[in-house]
């Protein structure tokens, strides 16, 4: 069957829309990931004009953008003003990875001590300003899309980026790894084999890597829409995972993110807390 | 079944002769599916002689737990349902359902069909060859055809087995649908566990299959070994000791307010598995993904699950909010529902949704519990 296209199918160069890539507290795998799409990249680059984006170049173009991707969580007083700057610069913000949208792995000061922290692991404490806590960059300002990982996947980058270009929802399903596990034909590690996998609490994403290697999933891609992880941990406690285990498995990459923070009997110090998370905008 | 008298209805065979069926089907120039044991399961692949087969496995299956076991004998059929059933051929779980590119102002638009492709299913088990009868059922409706499954359904050669050993999760009994098949099959086996060399009883269920039987070295059945083969299958059927009446299910959904479905919420990860797993759950969602330049558009049809949200996302937003309302909509649907949209129950007894449900959740402990509960409040 063939139709005639009602638009005009050729972009002009200076209507494309304008990207920038900005990173916080992160190390910068997110970012790389665009880099990663080698076949990609052209394809993207013919449609956004990447105008801002210093891990890939130094030039860069004053906003505002059209388009902002924004890694990384906000730890220094220096940062949290930055992203209200950022915000104002992006008619869209895309926030990805686990930093972005969790706090990320420096999340886990937001349970302890900081000033402990620094003590131990810097000569000169002092040298060092940082926040209490990293948090994730919906609780400072407003988000239009969360996309999830540890490292972010390069499809699902490509699929938001893919959804924007044309105006459509992207294909980002907010339900558990384990659907994704099952499409795969995989056997559930941890039915067959005792293995702790937290899956069925975790969003899909990653196209269930580790399981697919026959290993427990991390939990990098965040709760998934309607997690159940009280019932989860108490199923890992009973196969044999010591309890100090199932709150590292928790408490990592999305230690912060509300479900998996109280996955676990751990003291919330709410008071910490500068802001109220924001939903999850998938 | 066969009408011809050169070809027999049934055969006698051991080891070599079960490789010479798949042989021969191979020979047909048919991709032979069989059980096969990969990362400490038995699951569904493709078998090139009887080698590739669980000769000597079992499994233990209960709420939640796998374990894979040795039996110590050569048995072939001593194990149950696989992890997989056969839903990943016949309705896989991504399908391109259309295609659109655009050149210059030209949108050009196909409907890809996959080829059909001739295919052995190796070792079906009774239940899932009742799961393969109730896909038909519901994906060859003439008013409503899939045409992706028509094309796979097409001509698939099926080997049905009949089971000796069933887990303890099992409980095709009380469905009627096992744990020997009686049709749907081009050969069933029935492996005459204990015989001396270990023999197996094939029956031909149509006339390709009987064609098939004239091939195998073998010699005729005799009344012994009919008996055997009866003896088997009694035993199968009194090592079964789940059931679910079939008079519970619909008490269960007169109840759909009871507390019982908040108690099972609390257990249910919402995770999907035992719908992922069920090989009668055929539901899917189907996605659009476009080329970054926007000239290219796929739409693709992925297995979907009751337990996501998405799955009943209106506008507005999703309707079955809470887990509770989710597992209770997956149990009636296929217990009671299901009935009256497609004149059968949707469950055929596996046991898959139980053994893999990570948390152990059990339908045939949970809708006596809420049948009970049912005739309770309104007597
Ligand atoms: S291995 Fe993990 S992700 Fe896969 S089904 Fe099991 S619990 Fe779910
Ligand atoms: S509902 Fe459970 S027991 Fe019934 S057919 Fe599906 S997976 Fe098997
Ligand atoms: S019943 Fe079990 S397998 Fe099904 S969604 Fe709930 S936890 Fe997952």
């Amino acid at each position: 069957m063939t139709v005639t296209d009602p638009r005009n199918p050729t972009v002009p160069p200076s209507s494309r829309p304008s990207l920038a890539v900005w990173k916080f507290a992160s190390c910068d795998g997110c970012q790389l990931t665009l880099l990663d799409c080698e076949d990609e990249l052209l394809a993207v680059a013919d449609q956004l004009d990447v105008a801002f984006f210093l891990e890939a170049s130094s030039a860069s173009v004053a906003g505002p953008y059209d388009v902002s991707l924004v890694e990384g969580s906000i730890t220094t007083e220096e940062d949290r003003a930055r992203i209200q700057e950022v915000r104002a610069q992006s008619k869209t913000l895309i926030t990805i990875g686990a930093c972005a949208t969790a706090g990320g792995i420096q999340a886990l000061r937001n349970t302890s001590d900081v000033s402990e922290f620094l003590r131990i692991v810097y000569a000169t404490p002092s040298y060092i300003s940082t926040l209490e806590t990293s948090t994730p960059i919906a609780d400072h300002v407003s988000v239009d899309f969360e996309l999830r990982g540890c490292p972010i996947d390069r499809q699902q980058l490509l699929e938001v980026i893919g959804a924007y270009l044309v105006g459509r929802t992207p294909n980002t399903p907010g339900h558990s790894v384990c659907v994704e596990c099952k499409q795969q034909g995989n056997p559930c590690v941890l039915v067959a084999h005792g293995t702790p996998c937290l899956g069925p609490a975790t969003q899909a994403g990653c196209g269930a890597l580790c399981p697919s290697y026959l290993r427990g999933c991390y939990g990098c891609f965040g709760p998934a829409e309607t997690p159940n992880p009280h019932s989860l941990g108490a199923t890992l406690l009973e196969a044999g995972l010591p309890p100090d285990e199932l709150q590292r498995l928790f408490h990592t990459y999305n230690a912060w993110a509300e479900p998996f923070r109280g996955a676990v009997q751990v003291p919330t110090p709410t008071h910490r807390r500068p802001a109220t998370q924001q939903e999850n905008t998938r | 079944m066969g009408g011809s008298t050169l070809t027999p209805a049934t055969l006698i065979v051991e080891r070599d002769g079960l490789d010479a069926l798949i042989g021969e089907l191979r020979a047909q120039h048919r991709t032979v599916l069989g059980p096969l044991v990969r990362d400490g399961v038995i699951t569904h692949g493709e078998v090139t002689g009887i080698d590739d087969l669980p000769i000597g496995w079992t499994e233990q299956q209960s709420g939640g737990t796998y374990r894979l076991q040795p039996t110590g004998t050569d048995e072939i059929f001593a194990f149950s349902t696989p992890s997989e059933s056969w839903k990943r051929y016949v309705h896989p779980p991504r399908a391109l359902m259309l295609r659109a590119r655009r050149e210059g102002p030209a949108i050009t638009v196909e409907t890809p069909r996959p080829e059909p492709e001739p295919v052995a299913f190796f070792g079906v088990r009774s239940c899932d060859l009742a799961a393969l009868g109730i896909l038909d059922r519901v994906l060859l409706d003439p008013e409503a055809t899939d045409p992706n499954y028509a094309v796979r359904r097409s001509d698939i050669f099926i080997v049905a087995a009949g089971c000796s050993t069933p887990a303890a999760t099992c409980f095709c009994a009380s469905m009627q649908t096992g744990p020997s098949p009686t049709s749907g099959f081009d050969l069933s086996i029935a492996e005459l566990k204990g015989s001396e060399p270990l023999s197996y009883l094939i029956a031909a269920g149509t006339e390709r299959g009987a064609e098939v039987l004239g091939l195998l070295p073998g010699r005729s059945a005799t009344a012994a070994d009919h008996e055997h083969a009866t003896a088997v299958h009694d035993q199968a059927v009194a090592a079964m000791h789940r059931t679910l009446d079939a008079a519970d299910p619909p008490r269960a959904a007169a109840a759909p307010e009871h507390p019982q479905w908040n108690d099972i919420a609390e257990r249910c990860l919402a995770c999907g598995n035992c719908t992922m797993v069920c090989p009668t759950c055929f539901c899917s969602s189907v996605e659009d993904t476009t080329s970054l330049d926007g000239n290219h558009t796929d739409r693709t049809r992925v297995w979907d699950s009751c337990f996501g949200l998405d799955f009943t996302h209106m506008h507005g937003g999703p309707t079955r909010t809470s887990i509770a309302s989710r597992y209770r909509h997956w149990l009636l649907h296929k217990l009671v529902t299901w009935q009256d949209q497609f004149d059968s129950s949707g469950c055929v007894g596996c046991g898959r949704c139980i053994t893999w449900c990570p948390v152990g959740i059990d339908l045939t402990a949970e809708i006596p519990k809420l049948a009970r509960a049912a005739t309770e409040v309104a007597p």
